[in-house]
């Protein structure tokens, strides 16, 4: 995307879907066994990463925590190499070597897929600094989630990234849950984003359920940014339909409280926004979301027929230079 | 050749390599406006300016996380830790992060890192800034360690650890910092590479395998034994990992006897390592049981005389030494 040129909403909701799609098959493939280790669903919050990646360029760092699959597939990487990871194939986008938590894709700029909670942050900031460093005008939006916000690498890579002003936006997906234990349980705030005030970094509250909300000001954010490099802080209100990880039945929240949201649901708002401005159809819709079913089912179908990472490479990915030491 | 200090060589290394690459950078606490809290880095931040030599504040997950962040998109960041103690406290970034990045991208993303600083006990420091940390970092797959123990090889290594595309480990020994030796001139270029032993003192009795701070040790009682007619070789490793085993046994065919000393704690240290492998690879080689002169398996206490018996020290090598020498 060139700067100023605004993402097509269609697509962007066709890329909701996909996520959303990609998800559910994913969840189903688990449970039959075709993917192991733990795997961690975005339904629900699709608007958060939807909105944030039609605020940036291409060439704009992202860099977040574990659940990590929409990240990576709004980046722009194939919906085949993604569930080829899942299924820990030689074609998936970390080789099937990282797994779940871990999906890369350096030629998107999606740094990682990190699953040591708020590790990440600091890496975020690296980036960051990277780009100060070389003088460019890129950003880096370092995702994470609510229950990132009381580990000490956040608080430092906070301080971190505001001592050094540097160009990149905090964005936590405030689902309201880190694993069970909900915000007020493990937060002494009134507010989250209140921990960016700790640090004078500009924060905001959004509404991670609306898209044109996320995208607007993330947007915003980011002009900002690119005119004189600095951190920004948002906090996206947002919520997860599943559990925390497949094997989480989310018996800590009520089904009432569940339902409020799903009545919010990211994808049905943007859809009824496009359709009372006459940009989108029943039909289309439909057709959208066939489209992203298909491609999923042809991802499966992909993982399933490629082949193990082979054994005799065992070594090869641990030195760069191919050493063993 | 000229004589120069550790410190000297280590501020060389870090200058050389500043010059000749824009993408090395140096960042730590106090590197550059107090000049290095052991002065390593003196001089650096009036040549180099505030862009590549950064003072960070006490937070030493956070800027290693920094460097490897930064090291993800191609820069190649020297993250000083102002002792391998406080590494401790970026344990995570060092260990989960650096190694593991290339792997878990399946190839993507190398880290060109490099993590420097003293590391081992020092003098009357107490429990919590003596570690030595060899042994924890050498046993994670993905990292390169290396114990550079004159200035020689302090230069030689940082520079090759710079240049390396994967995270390497430069320890330093705080003890060593204002020792002299030998190095080549500046206008020579001087790398060292990784995983090269060196056999500091030819000897034909026994083998002496040493690194970082054991080394003048080593030598120091090599020259006492000479007088006891017992031929000490010293082989100091240079490099923990990748490990240079075929010095190792060169060393051991020819003299067939074998005391490793070592700086670290007793159970699953350095030594245990090396002696497994000479073991398995050349038993037959060997004319009497390996023993082992590392710390004693205690925290480092601060009284004098206990450290002094903690620590693997001279009287101990050379008790070590005669008993495999049946002396």
């Amino acid at each position: 995307m060139q700067p100023g040129e605004q993402r097509d909403e269609v697509e962007m909701l066709s890329l909701m879907l996909l996520i959303r799609r990609f998800e559910e098959r994913a969840s189903q493939q688990y449970q039959a066994q075709k993917i192991g280790g733990f795997c961690h669903l975005y339904i629900g919050q699709e608007a958060v990463v939807t909105g944030a990646v039609a605020a940036v360029r291409d060439d704009d760092y992202i860099i977040t925590a574990y659940r990590d699959h929409a990240h990576a597939l709004a980046r722009g990487t194939s919906a085949n190499a993604c569930m080829a990871e899942l299924f820990g194939k030689a074609t998936g986008c970390s080789r099937g070597l990282g797994g779940s938590m871990h999906f890369f894709d350096k030629h998107h700029h999606m740094y990682g897929g990190h699953a040591i909670v708020a590790a990440h942050v600091p890496l975020g900031v690296g980036l960051a600094f990277a780009i100060k460093y070389r003088g460019e005008d890129r950003v880096t939006l370092c995702f994470f989630g609510d229950g990132a916000i009381n580990q000490g690498a956040f608080h430092e890579a906070l301080n971190l990234a505001a001592l050094y002003k540097l160009p990149i936006v905090f964005i936590c997906e405030n689902n309201l849950f880190a694993m069970g234990t909900s915000v007020k349980r493990s937060t002494s705030l009134k507010q989250i984003v209140d921990r960016a005030e700790g640090y004078d970094i500009p924060g905001e509250i959004v509404d991670g359920m609306n898209f044109r909300e996320v995208r607007d000001k993330i947007s915003e954010v980011v002009d900002s940014i690119r005119k004189e490099p600095h951190p920004a802080f948002l906090e996206a209100r947002t919520y997860r339909y599943r559990g925390h990880s497949m094997s989480d039945p989310a018996s800590y929240r009520t089904k009432d409280e569940l339902e409020k949201y799903r009545l919010d649901d990211p994808i049905t708002r943007l859809r009824a926004q496009l359709t009372r401005e006459g940009k989108l159809t029943n039909e289309q819709f439909d057709q959208l979301d066939k489209r992203a079913k298909e491609t999923v089912m042809a991802a499966v179908k992909f993982a399933e027929e490629s082949p193990d990472p082979p054994l005799e490479k065992l070594y090869d990915y641990t030195y760069a230079d191919g050493a063993k030491a | 050749m000229r004589e120069i200090t550790y410190r000297q060589a280590l501020n060389e290394a870090l200058a050389e390599e500043l010059e000749r690459d824009p993408n090395v950078f140096l960042m730590g606490e106090e590197v550059a406006e107090y000049q290095g809290a052991y002065k390593v880095s003196s001089g650096l931040l009036q040549r180099f300016g505030p862009k590549r030599i950064i003072d960070t504040p006490i937070s030493e997950n956070g800027f290693a996380g920094l460097g490897i962040g930064a090291a993800m998109v191609g820069l190649r960041p020297i993250i000083e830790f102002m002792t391998f103690s406080f590494s401790l406290v970026a344990f995570d970034q060092v260990v989960n992060n650096a190694p593991n990045m290339f792997t878990m991208s399946g190839g993507q993303f190398n880290i060109p890192i490099t993590f420097r600083g003293p590391n081992g006990p020092a003098h009357q420091l107490g429990a919590t800034h003596s570690h030595a940390m060899e042994n924890f970092y050498a046993s994670v797959p993905g990292l390169k360690v290396c114990t550079p123990a004159t200035p020689r090889d302090a230069k030689g290594l940082l520079k090759t650890a710079v240049r390396d595309n994967n995270p390497v480990l430069v320890l330093e020994a705080e003890l060593l910092y204002s020792s002299k030796g030998m190095v080549e001139p500046p206008d020579e270029e001087l790398l060292i590479p990784l995983g090269k032993a060196e056999v500091k003192r030819e000897g034909s009795d026994v083998s002496v395998i040493c690194y970082a701070q054991t080394v003048p040790l080593a030598l120091k009682v090599a020259e006492q034994l000479e007088e006891e007619d017992i031929s000490a070789e010293i082989v100091d490793l240079r490099s923990i990992k990748p490990l240079d085993e075929k010095a190792i046994y060169d060393s051991v065919a020819k003299t067939h006897r074998v005391v490793i000393v070592e700086q670290d704690h007793p159970f699953c240290g350095v030594g245990a390592e090396v002696c497994y492998r000479i073991q398995k690879n050349i038993f037959d080689e060997l004319d009497a049981p390996i023993i082992r002169v590392s710390q004693e398996d205690v925290p480092m206490p601060y009284n004098e005389c206990l450290e002094h018996a903690v620590l693997p020290n001279a009287e101990k090598l050379t008790a070590a030494v005669k008993q495999v020498c049946y002396a």
